[in-house]
């Protein structure tokens, strides 16, 4: 459409801009691919635990071998309700957190981006919240919501909230202008090139966003359930140390370890499926 | 083919643009600066680096409004980009997320100037007649500099432009591929007469290319002299040795440098 004082003839015969969806090729399966120089990186840690335990004395003492953690996890918490119950409600807190921490926090990232007025109001308020750490909104979380639950899935959403509002917010700023005036050119809408242009363009900064964030999140959900929750593998691991248990110590930092890591597969299943074009450049 | 209507002429007329710095006084880029682009014709805009080329560019695609003077293609004054004017840029813009079928299709659909089915067959003809239908599945990342720039041809002409702008789209490649890129955008142009203009600081492959030269002063800039290049179409390499490139080259480099070291230039 030709940007002129009068409409031209040529393009007056052209139907209003309409609706399309976002085109993403599907996603194909990367085939599996053992990681043998993981899995000897893995192994080659747990018998270096197991070695120092044994011969390693000083503070390595008081720490339970790997045969005796296995002990523990097989016979205690393999069959135990109350263990995979711990699971399942960390793993819902973290859910909950993040995802909410995502659905907020990347369009308040895209107006902090795009408005001008809105992001001279704002921004100083998050840049002034950005620095306080997670925890320390434990306290004031405990006071303010009516259950210890809401609190933790505040406290988990804080945590990531931040990072993806910048991540969102630096990448909307740091847009490629040629790339908006291109689609200007080629008679896009400002819905059109927001839905085909700025919203692709800022997945790389979103999944920037998501790695760092679920990460973030573990560790601010297991703090806030040593501090205000009864069930989680935070609390888990807490009980282990107060009951001078380290066994349960370890199965429950084991446990976080391998939660998180199968968060973050579901992350990087994610990012590959909103970027295929990064598996093949 | 059947002949084109020629269309893109540009009358610019006293055009002024300066930035404002904070602090700072505003820097001229542009100062009375007036020109035509004649339809059909392909005018290589040429100047110093730095001169202000690529903001009288983004004048003319309605990226940039001039602070003062007129600007109008085909009498209809610019005042927004649209279809009739595409740009290709010195660093290439195609959408990296898009496949090379999504970039070319993405004008027709955003535009909705053709239903689907009528954009995707002009697109694989074009595609096909570039030499990039195998890559149509590909992404912009998957490919060579110089197949990029061709899907960027293929993007603005799919639209049916009036004008094509071109900023020095060619810079970057290596050696062999800009000739032979040189060569194919010449061809393209003189199978379709698309009024173009291209805006190069080199030398060579502006004789090479144009019907005539637009050279502009350092900034604040303005046009300083318009050169005929009467050089035979279709054009190969061969007129570059010619005796009246020679002549078009000194008369060219005196413009933008200077009478003396022009002919020190040209001689040696």
């Amino acid at each position: 459409m030709r940007k002129t004082t009068a409409p031209s003839s040529k393009l007056s015969s052209r139907q209003p801009p309409r609706l399309a969806a976002l085109t993403f090729p599907a996603f194909r399966l990367h085939t599996w691919r053992v990681n043998w120089r993981g899995a000897v990186s893995v192994g080659g840690f747990l018998l270096l635990w197991e070695l120092l335990v044994r011969f390693g004395g000083g503070g390595f003492e008081g720490i339970p071998t790997l045969a005796q953690v296995l002990s523990t996890f097989w016979n205690k918490y393999l069959t135990s309700d109350r263990y995979w119950q711990s699971w399942l409600v960390s793993f819902e807190r973290v859910g909950y957190g993040f995802s909410l921490a995502q659905l907020l926090g990347i369009p308040l990232g895209l107006l902090l981006g795009t408005r001008r007025v809105f992001h001279e109001v704002v921004y100083p308020l998050v840049e002034l919240l950005r620095p306080i750490p997670p925890l320390a909104w434990v306290p004031l979380s405990i006071l303010f919501w009516p259950t210890a639950e809401l609190s933790i899935i505040f406290i988990t959403f804080i945590g990531p909230f931040f990072i993806i509002v910048i991540n969102v917010h630096d990448a909307v700023r740091s847009l490629r202008k040629e790339h908006l005036w291109l689609a200007r050119s080629l008679g896009a809408t400002r819905g059109y090139a927001f839905r085909r242009i700025i919203l692709p363009a800022l997945i790389p900064s979103i999944a920037v966003g998501m790695t760092l964030g679920i990460a973030v999140s573990w560790n601010v959900v297991i703090a806030a359930e040593m501090i205000a929750s009864d069930v989680g593998l935070g609390r888990l691991t807490w009980e282990g140390y107060v009951s001078h248990t380290a066994t349960t110590v370890i199965v429950g930092m084991i446990s976080i370890g391998l939660a998180g890591y199968l968060s973050a597969l579901v992350v990087s299943y994610a990012e590959r499926r909103l970027m295929p074009w990064h598996k093949v450049t | 083919m059947p002949e084109r209507k020629l269309s893109g002429k540009v009358r610019a007329v006293g055009l002024c643009k300066w930035y404002h710095q904070s602090s700072r006084p505003p820097v001229h880029v542009l100062e009375d600066c007036s020109f035509e682009i004649e339809p059909g014709r392909l005018t290589v805009l040429m100047g110093i680096s730095g001169c202000g080329k690529s903001t009288l560019a983004c004048m003319l695609a309605g990226y940039v409004r001039p602070d003062k003077g007129t600007l109008t293609m085909d009498e209809w004054p610019i005042d927004g980009a649209g279809p009739d004017r595409i740009m290709v840029f010195q660093e290439t813009a195609l959408w990296h997320w898009m496949t090379v079928l999504d970039n070319v299709l993405f004008g027709p659909l955003a535009s909705s100037s053709m239903t689907k089915a009528e954009a995707k067959a002009r697109a694989v003809a074009l595609l096909d007649k570039f030499g990039l239908l195998d890559f149509k599945d590909k992404y912009p990342g998957q490919l060579s500099g110089g197949m990029k720039r061709r899907v960027e041809l293929a993007q603005a002409l799919i639209n049916n432009p009036d004008l094509m702008i071109l900023d020095e789209p060619f810079r970057g490649l290596d050696v062999m591929t800009r000739e032979l890129m040189q060569e194919y955008y010449l061809k393209l142009f003189e199978g379709t007469r698309l009024t173009t203009l291209f805006i190069t600081s080199d030398l060579e492959e502006a004789i090479f290319l144009a019907d005539r030269v637009l050279v502009m002063s350092g900034a604040p800039a303005q046009i300083v002299k318009a050169v005929e290049v009467d050089l035979p179409h279709p054009r190969k390499f061969e007129v570059l040795i010619s005796e009246r490139y020679l002549a078009i080259k000194q008369d060219l480099m005196t413009a933008l440098y200077g009478p003396d070291t022009a002919e020190e230039v040209v001689l040696d």
